[in-house]
């Protein structure tokens, strides 16, 4: 039946329209909410003696938030997560601002499959050709002693700074990305405008270009955030669990005991920090501008 | 008794690495795809049994052919076998703490030993609890190997590596991997501390922890199979505290500077064996194919395959000079005299333990 004063092919397409959305709420519903809150109540649940008992307690939180080593997995993540953040930005900016404004545009397309580039290997391999570059027999540091700059190889892999060295590889190529798709929206006329009207580069840049390419900067940065902080592999080869972060402590939780109850609890925490992030960021995510 | 849980993680940290896309691929494809037919058999293994040069021999031998399914987990192979028709599987390799578990479950046919060369199998192994229930023999022992340390010997002195003492000494301060799996590591210290794996007890535990922390400034990483032989071998390391032959032997060959040991104080072993599934349709050719696998030429092509290398049960295994040195075979005696099987401890002690293990892990 169609609605009193719409025509009928309008109607057709908003039932079309109604109808085709379903299959996103199935999918949504059985393959996140459900389990989310499935997560949220096995986080009140234990596992004693090997088993798991249904039982409701805060143990598990209690238990998190008051062991220093489990505790100090978070705030590991949070840090690693914002020093990979801070430097992949600092690299990301320029490389994106000479590929939008200084590079030809009919060479920003290679350069941009360039920049691609690193995407297109496995997370494991990429993970593990590092460890050939930067262990003691490396690459890197067979040529700085052949070379005479060191006499003594460097100790560069198995620890945070080869765990960031990692994350650094991947995420500046995703933040160049998102923040170049931002620049090259930002019309030309503004910068000719800021120019006539007597401004000098730094000032345009400061002005204009910095502050209108900011969504960019800001959805690269969460996408980062989300997946730096919730990566297990990097930290498992590069960092040689020298220290452990919340996906290792899952993983140890789940691999080793099975006990899902704790790792819940994990899991959940790190899902509120993501959370946050999002707040103290959100006015800014513009996905239209990317 | 080993749970299954507990047979899930314990052989998902040992051989994962070692199997993992092999058993993923035995996950998806649970049924054999040629199906069951009277010239083939279908055997449920761990990676080492895929090995052309110990199948070939007994395929040409029967004029049948071997399906192989490989998998990564006593908790794996269950699971596979669950959603099996009964009959569909002839043969399986198992981790003998988990025969009494797998017999549980009614899957394994009992075993007649006269049929059996225990007498060719070295000792210890055939004396183990394991293989039997209720007095009834389900599984035999076919291969083993230890916790030990293994080593880059021109990095090292050999000496020092014959004593549980290493994981402490200064000497190597930062120049030491451990094997990532924590009950063997902490069963190991236990050992050098005078307490025998299975006298665990919550009591020992304080002191057990006091010993681990205390190894973690000579450690430089902690990780799977894979990352400790990439550290030994690019020489971000020098030894792997809790490997052994399973870690180094299969690249002795080609890399000679590689070694390993158990310590003086007492080594930990792992052993696996096989078994003959109660509703195989074949047994005669099931228990033909174990006696091959437990045949001096089957033993000598398990224990140097190309998935990893360990010692083989029967001590007339045919292993070349080069191999038997590699895996210190005249040394066995003397390694299984000092030895005791790793064991799967009390839930409760388990999980103090796996915080014991994450608070090492954090520890700066």
């Amino acid at each position: 039946m169609s609605a009193p004063g719409k025509p009928v092919a309008a109607n057709i397409q908003f039932e079309l329209s109604r109808w085709a959305v379903h299959p996103a709420i199935i999918f949504t519903l059985v393959f996140f909410i459900i389990p989310l809150v499935a997560m949220v109540i096995i986080s009140f649940w234990q596992r004693i003696y090997g088993k798991l008992q249904a039982s409701w307690t805060v143990a598990n939180y209690e238990k998190f938030f008051g062991r220093d080593y489990l505790l100090e997995a978070l705030y590991n993540s949070i840090e690693v997560t914002l020093l990979t953040l801070a430097i992949s930005i600092l690299l990301a900016y320029p490389l994106a601002y000479i590929l939008a404004y200084k590079v030809p545009s009919r060479w920003q397309r290679f350069v941009l499959i360039l920049t691609v580039l690193p995407f297109w290997t496995a997370y494991v391999v990429r993970s593990y050709s590092w460890l050939l570059i930067i262990s003691e027999n490396g690459i890197l540091n067979v040529a700085l002693i052949a070379i005479g700059l060191i006499d003594q190889p460097l100790e560069m892999a198995y620890g945070r700074g080869a765990t960031v060295l990692g994350f650094v590889h991947f995420f500046t190529m995703l933040l160049t990305l998102t923040i170049y798709a931002n620049l090259v929206q930002i019309k030309a006329s503004y910068h000719k405008a800021a120019a006539d009207l007597g401004a000098n580069p730094l000032q345009i840049f400061f002005r204009i270009t910095f502050p209108l390419s900011i969504p960019g900067v800001a959805v690269g940065a969460f996408i980062t955030f989300v997946i730096a902080i919730g990566d297990y592999i990097t930290p498992q080869i590069l960092g040689g669990s020298t220290e452990v972060l919340v996906p290792q402590a899952i993983m140890l939780q789940i691999a080793r005991a099975a006990n899902f109850p704790m790792a819940s609890v994990m899991s959940i925490t790190l899902m509120i920090v993501v959370v946050i992030v999002y707040f103290i960021i959100g006015k800014y995510l513009k996905m239209d501008r990317i | 008794m080993g749970s299954l849980r507990n047979t899930i993680r314990r052989k998902v940290t040992r051989r994962s690495f070692v199997a993992g896309a092999a058993g993923f691929a035995a996950a998806s494809a649970v049924l054999p795809k040629t199906g069951h037919t009277a010239d083939e058999l279908n055997v449920l293994v761990w990676c080492d049994h895929a090995d052309k040069k110990l199948l070939a021999p007994f395929e040409a031998k029967h004029n049948i052919k071997i399906n192989v399914k490989t998998y990564e987990g006593t908790g794996a192979a269950v699971s596979i076998i669950e959603q099996s028709s009964p009959g569909d599987w002839d043969v399986l390799v198992i981790d003998t703490p988990d025969v009494p578990m797998v017999v549980g479950k009614g899957l394994l046919a009992p075993m007649d030993e006269s049929t059996l060369p225990l007498s060719d199998l070295l000792k210890p192994l055939t004396s183990a609890a394991f293989n039997h229930v209720n007095g009834v023999r389900y599984a035999v022992p076919e291969k083993f190997g230890y916790y030990g340390v293994a080593y880059n010997k021109e990095k090292v002195n050999p000496a020092d590596m014959r004593s549980a003492q290493v994981m402490w000494n200064n000497k190597y301060k930062g120049r030491v991997a451990v094997y990532d799996y924590y009950f063997p590591t902490m069963q190991l210290i236990a050992i050098s501390m005078g307490i025998k794996p299975d006298a665990i007890s919550m009591n020992d535990l304080p002191k057990i922890r006091e010993k681990l922390l205390a190894m973690k400034p000579n450690i430089k990483m902690v990780g799977d199979i894979v990352s400790v032989q990439n550290a030994l071998v690019n020489g971000d390391v020098d030894m792997i505290i809790n490997g052994a032959e399973f870690v180094v032997s299969g690249l002795m060959p080609t890399m000679p500077q590689l070694d390993w040991t158990i310590f003086d104080e007492g080594g930990l072993m792992w052993i696996q064996g096989l078994s003959v599934f109660k509703d195989s349709k074949k047994k005669k050719l099931a228990f033909d194919f174990v006696n091959h696998v437990l045949s001096p030429e089957g033993q000598g092509a398990l224990a140097t395959s190309e998935c990893y290398w360990a010692m083989p049960a029967n001590k007339k295994a045919v292993l070349s000079a080069a191999e038997k040195k590699i895996l210190r075979w005249d040394e066995q005696a003397a390694f299984l005299g000092r030895s005791v099987p790793s064991t799967i401890g009390r839930a409760d002690i388990d999980s103090e333990m796996l915080d014991i293990w994450t608070e090492f892990l954090q520890k700066k």
